[in-house]
């Protein structure tokens, strides 16, 4: 009898060598192992982690490289034996024991390209139970269960939903945000390589729910696997008649699409990815009409983010009250939190919101990779705000964030240690702002190239005072002209820098200037 | 402007035919023209425009807007280095430089031999693992100056 063996084909884990591991076992065990590649837990400093099925459950090793792999199996890998790579029973690990995945639950632990092995743990549940629903009673669900937009905005779902479900037209359209673009987030990454099927649930339920027939998954260039993941599991939902004209006998229709992204950051803004989906450059529209009323190809649209679509499906299979038990306050449910940055254990983690950022930060972190005491994270991506460790207590959900003038975004943690330069974090802010602007607007196009001058200004020492009130005029002209976000939230983590870092942007002796495109257009070609 | 050979023109000739009647078929096409040439040569651009009913000017605005689309041929070795604050977190900035040291070319330029193009990214999706880099579409963690040199090769001639 063959013995199962997983190993991850998530993109972290490939960088690491998990290609190689896989080879290396195919080789050496050859007929002993059926080797199965899934997504990743999302440990990511055990990657490789190579799990076998033993009785017991799935024996973790990590992290493997290829040139353990021989002296694994002597050891008796194939049976779960011990070894100094041994991590155990995975499913008992305290990193993953503690939390709370809804969402990610299947992540890493199916085969994505199977719909078979997704169905063997519990999916598409939700979509049968959708199937015998009426649109208005899948929206009430999704409303009912308190889910707020996971890319980042947190706009209640179900209202969206309700907008478009209450359009008519001849033409409705779903399309999933899959331009992951923040600095120190991957969940929809992860969720797109280890359990693609979730995210195709989830919007055919949407289609379902208000009536629109064709989806779109935009996702940005950088994610080969997941675009490749996304594509495989497509056509197996297809083939099982999950997908097509007739879902499941219902006599139902939706069709999903894969759209690839071109490297811009702004068109993880919905109304530039609407652009850039018909085609053209990914400004952002001015709003009204909103895409629930006038979106892709002028028609009513949904936009979410992966982790909303993928969060649906559970909450039909498991009821709006299941879900809304997790959390506090108005941020209802979990939140699949990303560990980046200068962290010991970096990786996913799902819990209900309302869990405190030092928890995450100490307990599942393990502090920083370098051993340096953290200085502060920046939570939300790179429009996000600097939380220096004096407010590590603050509970992660989004009251409590904005209390503290910080915002969950779509859930990064980029930790830093005591060497970061915030002068320089607040500096590159603007600079990434300049390269990413869309330049529909001013403030940003404008702005955020001034704001590097600025700081580059005060830092010299010209006339510190004058440039200090320079700058906090100009953020406050950036949040309130902006057309979107980018450009209304370079300033948040330049603010935050300037507010709990003063003297971090005091005039200081000429040093080399950081390495980059600085001062050159943005769309410069070779 | 030069003007496109057969090659080229039979490669933007396929993606038209494959995806020009996709809805906002632009972005699919050149992503296709890309894949199949690695650039989008800029004399392409009137072909392209003509077939999808598009201006010029529109199709050119595309191209330029977006990063990923290149209108020259790239080097022989591409590296991607990620320039945003998860890697920064860990040693990304010296990274940075150390790159461009040794590749002796700035980001989004290729030497001058065409050996290697060098290209700025803002993230890989590999925030947990890094400072991380792309060579050749394959993706590292825990990129050092000195895995750097190892990953991408010996020193080129200057």
């Amino acid at each position: 009898m063959t013995v199962r063996v997983f190993v991850p084909k998530d993109a972290t884990a490939l960088s690491v060598g998990a290609d190689e591991v896989a080879s290396a076992l195919a080789a050496q065990a050859g007929a002993r192992v059926e080797i199965v590649r899934t997504g990743s837990r999302g440990l990511f400093w055990l990657e490789p982690l190579v799990e076998v099925a033993t009785p017991a459950g799935r024996v973790g090793y990590g992290p493997v490289g290829a040139a353990d792999v021989a002296g694994l199996i002597a050891a008796g890998l194939l049976e779960g034996r011990d070894h100094p790579l041994k991590v155990g029973l995975v499913e008992s690990h305290p990193y993953l024991k503690s939390q709370q995945r809804l969402t990610f639950a299947r992540v890493g632990v199916v085969d994505p390209a199977s719909v078979a092995d997704f169905v063997a743990h519990g999916g598409y549940r939700g979509l049968e139970r959708a199937l015998a629903m009426s649109p208005a009673d899948i929206v009430k669900a999704v409303t009912d269960s308190g889910l707020r937009g996971r890319g980042g905005a947190a706009f209640p779902t179900g209202i969206k939903w309700k907008t478009v479900l209450d359009q008519n037209a001849h033409q409705k359209y779903v399309t999933c945000n899959a331009d992951e673009g923040d600095s120190g987030t991957f969940a929809d990454r992860m969720l797109m390589e280890g359990d693609p099927l979730t995210l195709i649930e989830g919007m055919t339920i949407a289609g379902l729910a208000v009536g629109a027939t064709q989806g779109y998954i935009y996702c940005r260039v950088e994610y080969p696997e997941a675009i490749a993941a996304l594509k495989t599991a497509i056509a197996a939902a297809h083939a099982a008649g999950y997908l097509g004209a007739n879902i499941r006998g219902s006599g139902k229709r939706f069709e999903l699409g894969v759209r690839v992204g071109a490297g811009a950051y702004i068109c993880g803004e919905e109304t530039s990815m609407l652009e850039s989906l018909e085609g053209k450059r990914g400004e952002v529209r001015v709003r009204p009409p909103l895409p629930a009323i006038k979106g892709l190809f002028g028609q009513p649209t949904i936009v979410n983010n992966v982790i909303s679509l993928a969060t649906v499906p559970v909450i039909l299979e498991k009821g709006a009250d299941h879900y809304k038990n997790f959390g506090v306050g108005r941020s209802l449910g979990t939140i699949p939190l990303q560990l980046a940055g200068n962290l010991k254990r970096g990786g996913l983690v799902e819990r209900a919101f309302g869990v405190s950022l030092r928890e995450v930060l100490e307990t599942y972190g393990g502090g920083s990779a370098s051993g340096r005491p953290l200085k502060a994270v920046q939570i939300g991506g790179p429009l996000g705000a600097y939380v220096p460790a004096s407010q590590f207590d603050t509970p992660l959900d989004y009251e409590s964030l904005a209390a503290i003038g910080a915002m969950l975004g779509h859930g990064g943690i980029v930790a830093f240690d005591d060497t970061v330069d915030m002068a320089r974090m607040a500096r590159y802010a603007f600079e990434f702002c300049a390269i990413e602007s869309c330049g529909k607007c001013t403030p940003c196009r404008i702005g955020s190239t001034r704001g590097v001058n600025v700081i580059d200004n005060l830092l010299a020492g010209q006339a510190p005072e004058v440039q200090r009130r320079l700058l906090e005029e100009l953020c406050e002209t950036m949040i309130q002209g902006s057309l979107c976000g980018l450009g209304g939230m370079a300033p948040f983590p330049v603010q935050s820098a300037l507010k709990h870092f003063p003297e971090e942007f005091a005039p200081r002796t000429p040093e080399p200037r950081p390495a980059g495109p600085k001062g050159k257009p943005s769309h410069v070609r070779h | 402007m030069s003007s496109v050979d057969a090659h080229e023109r039979a490669a933007v000739e396929s993606a038209l035919h494959r995806f020009g009647h996709e809805p906002g078929p632009l972005l699919v096409v050149l992503h296709a023209v890309q894949d199949a040439l690695g650039f989008i040569p800029e004399a392409a651009i009137p072909q392209i425009a003509e077939a999808l009913n598009l201006s010029r000017a529109e199709v050119h605005g595309v191209v330029t807007f977006y990063h990923y689309f290149r209108t020259r041929p790239h080097g022989k070795r591409v590296v991607q280095v990620c320039r945003a604050e998860a890697c920064q977190a860990r040693g990304g900035a010296a990274l940075e430089a150390h790159a461009q040291a040794r590749l002796g070319v700035g980001f989004d330029e290729t030497s001058a031999d065409g050996a290697v193009t060098l290209e700025a990214v803002y993230c890989l999706g590999n925030c947990a693992t890094g400072p991380s880099i792309r060579v050749d579409g394959r993706m590292h963690s825990h990129v050092t100056p000195e895995r750097f040199d190892a990953l991408t090769g010996p020193r080129r001639a200057q």
